[in-house]
């Protein structure tokens, strides 16, 4: 992992210090609420619905127990014993109180943490596939890439106030699970013809009002280029994107509305310009970045005693056989630790969970962990000899539910329980719906399915990639469910379909059941997913399974 | 003719921990919204929201609300609002349990 040196210390210091004098005179009153504001925003303090909120960027996803251990800390000292994982692999406290806010960045930065342009128009939080570094199909590990990205990035003078937020995802792997075309930039290691690896570059997705795939600007970029070229994207955007309204102001729509090919004939012209300037430093210093991200000394253990608790134990093989996914050791696995207990507020883990996950990291994990954007905590590199043992514990812990990438896997956004932007409530009906598909016992039998949630048009909760999406939505003062189907948020991406009318908060659930029970009667075979059934039959037969009355309706019409 | 006056009261956030605020009749601010003052006409509205925004020293964002008079004062019409009366729903946090 990417250890601070000098440089990175005293900047942090001096940026909380900074902010520490920033608080203090908005208490004072030195300060208007207008001139703080984006002060407080660039240190990642936004105020919510009941409260102020704090978001920490976990740098593309990756931490290690000691910075895990201190999130449990800052969430029993300055908050409710608890954080939230969000889709953008940070880390949200509900509850900060605006004069301890400075302690808490103090305590982040004594374990090499922040929580800089966690919010703001300037270049957020890098994101990566959360199974980066251990995933059997991987290029090469995109981590030091987004590392470099965070460090280039970080108060880059010319970036600091962009017509709008911009994000960058960063996958190592053809197969994306980084939701890369629905960032800004999304970056996808590929090969070439001469089996080198570089960079499809992909700009102008992104979701929200407007959702759109990003596009392909660069089929193949070569790894030295990264930086000159990104700098050349984001900096055609500060000039060209549109600042005279703020729902336009997004780069999928300043490419969208000049085309691809302008867009991309301008970023050639500035890239000419920009590469000789940068005169190697970066290689260095990626160089350097690399040697930190070097592999974990991969061990050997005997598994006899796993593969006995496999062949025995059918909780346990559920559990391996839905949490774990292949490790480019075979000897190893990669255990995703579910957040999404039916019932549990998607992404929230207690501090004890926090700590006991970082017992764990240190213990039997090599002391990695990552936050997946789908708001679960992944152990990359287990080795498969101590999976009864972490299991014993996480069960112990409430941790062990086995429903990754499965219907009650949901991905939900905080809504209208914490968020000034949201239109209606995202929680309770993930909770919900989780709650009565385990009651059903279905979800095994269902499959891969994934359910994503948001409150409001902005999308966090990625409702436009998910295989069903709901979007909550105030209709003339009543909370209402929009249902979108088909969306896809991976390499064979694909933005839902409106389904139709919505639902109220008590319909939505038998609406969701109705839906998963007509996909049941309609696959070919148990492994035809929802989405490859989707996508063979259309949306009518789905949309039929949703709205039966009309259906029947229809029916009526054509007799 | 002018359109009928809905009912508002003023409310904002409190600097220190953000907790949802009420303006009172006697220009003070309380965090239960029974205590508030309703303000029935469209001018003493808005001049009950100007006091507010002079008193950046304590509060944050003010804004009218729709409300309505109830049986022990001014109550939310608005599901938002009423939220904000009481805390998030997946946990028992905020006004809730602390009132």
């Amino acid at each position: 992992m990417y250890s601070y040196n000098d440089f990175d210390k005293s900047f942090i210091k001096a940026r909380t210090a900074q902010f520490r004098a920033q608080v203090e005179r908005r208490i004072d009153g030195s300060l208007t609420e207008e001139e703080f504001r984006p002060l407080r925003l660039m240190n990642g303090l936004y105020l919510q619905l009941h409260a102020y909120m704090l978001r920490v960027a976990v740098p593309y996803g990756t931490l290690n127990s000691t910075q895990m251990r201190q999130l449990a800390y800052i969430a029993d000292r300055w908050d409710k014993g608890y954080g939230h994982f969000t889709t953008r692999q940070n880390i949200q406290y509900n509850w900060p109180k605006l004069p301890d806010v400075p302690d808490i960045l103090d305590a982040l930065a004594e374990v090499e943490m922040h929580a800089n342009q966690t919010s703001g128009n300037t270049i957020r939080n890098v994101t990566a596939d959360h199974f980066a570094g251990a995933a059997a199909d991987e290029i090469e590990d995109p981590r030091p890439y987004a590392e470099l990205i965070r460090q280039w990035s970080t108060d880059h003078p010319e970036f600091q106030f962009l017509g709008r937020k911009f994000k960058i995802a960063v996958s190592g792997s053809p197969h994306d699970r980084a939701v890369v075309k629905a960032h800004d930039i999304g970056l996808r290691m590929v090969k070439n013809d001469s089996g080198e690896a570089g960079f499809e570059v992909i700009v102008g997705g992104g979701l929200g009002r407007t959702p759109m795939e990003g596009k392909v600007i660069r089929a193949f970029l070569p790894k030295s280029d990264l930086l000159p070229y990104l700098e050349s994207v984001v900096s055609v955007y500060n000039l060209l994107g549109r600042r005279d309204n703020k729902y336009k102001a997004r780069i999928k729509i300043t490419v969208h509305e000049n085309g691809l090919d302008t867009y991309r004939d301008l970023v050639e012209q500035e890239f000419a310009l920009r590469r000789p300037l940068f005169e190697g430093v970066d290689q260095d210093l990626l160089a350097d970045i690399q040697k930190a991200f070097a592999a974990p000394y991969f061990t050997t253990a005997p598994k006899a005693a796993f593969e006995k608790a496999y062949a025995k134990d059918p909780v346990f093989r559920s559990f391996v056989d839905t949490n774990t996914a292949e490790h480019r050791n075979p000897d190893y696995t990669i255990l995703t630790v579910s957040l999404k207990k039916p019932g549990a507020t998607p992404g929230d883990a207690s501090s004890d969970q926090m700590r006991l996950l970082a017992d764990l990291a240190e213990e039997f994990a090599h002391d990695e962990l990552r936050v997946s954007h789908e708001q679960n905590i992944v152990f990359p590199h287990l080795h498969k000899a101590h999976l009864p043992e972490v299991f014993a514990r996480l069960r112990a812990a409430d941790l062990a539910t086995a429903n990754v990438g499965l219907i009650t896997d949901i991905i939900a956004c905080p809504g209208m329980d914490y968020c000034t932007l949201a239109t209606a409530r995202s929680i309770p009906i993930a909770q919900d719906i989780a709650t009565r598909f385990e009651e059903l016992k279905l979800e095994h039998e269902i499959g891969e399915l994934k359910i994503k949630i948001s409150g409001c048009i902005n999308a966090c909760g990625h409702h436009h990639v998910g295989h069903i999406g709901i979007l909550g939505l105030d209709r003339a003062g009543v909370e209402n469910y929009q249902i979108t189907l088909g969306g896809d948020g991976t390499e064979t991406f694909a933005i839902g379909e409106r389904a139709g009318p919505g639902f109220s908060d008590t319909e939505i659930v038998p609406a969701i059941e109705r839906l998963v029970q007509g996909y049941l009667e309609l696959r070919e075979s148990d492994d035809e997913t929802f989405l490859q059934a989707y996508r063979r039959l259309g949306a009518d037969p789905f949309k039929a399974a949703l709205y039966p009355d009309a259906a029947q309706k229809g029916r009526k019409h054509a007799a | 003719m002018s359109r009928k006056f809905t009912p508002k009261v003023v409310t904002a956030s409190d600097l220190l921990d953000g907790d949802t605020i009420w303006l009172t009749a006697d220009g003070g601010w309380t965090r239960d919204m029974c205590d508030a003052e309703l303000l029935e006409d469209e001018e003493r509205a808005n001049e009950r929201l100007a006091l507010a925004e002079s008193q950046a020293l304590r509060i944050v964002g003010p804004y009218l609300a729709n409300a309505q008079a109830g049986e022990n004062g001014p109550e939310p019409t608005h599901f938002r609002e009423t939220f904000r009366t009481r805390g998030p729903s997946n946990y028992a946090h905020g006004k809730q349990v602390e009132a």
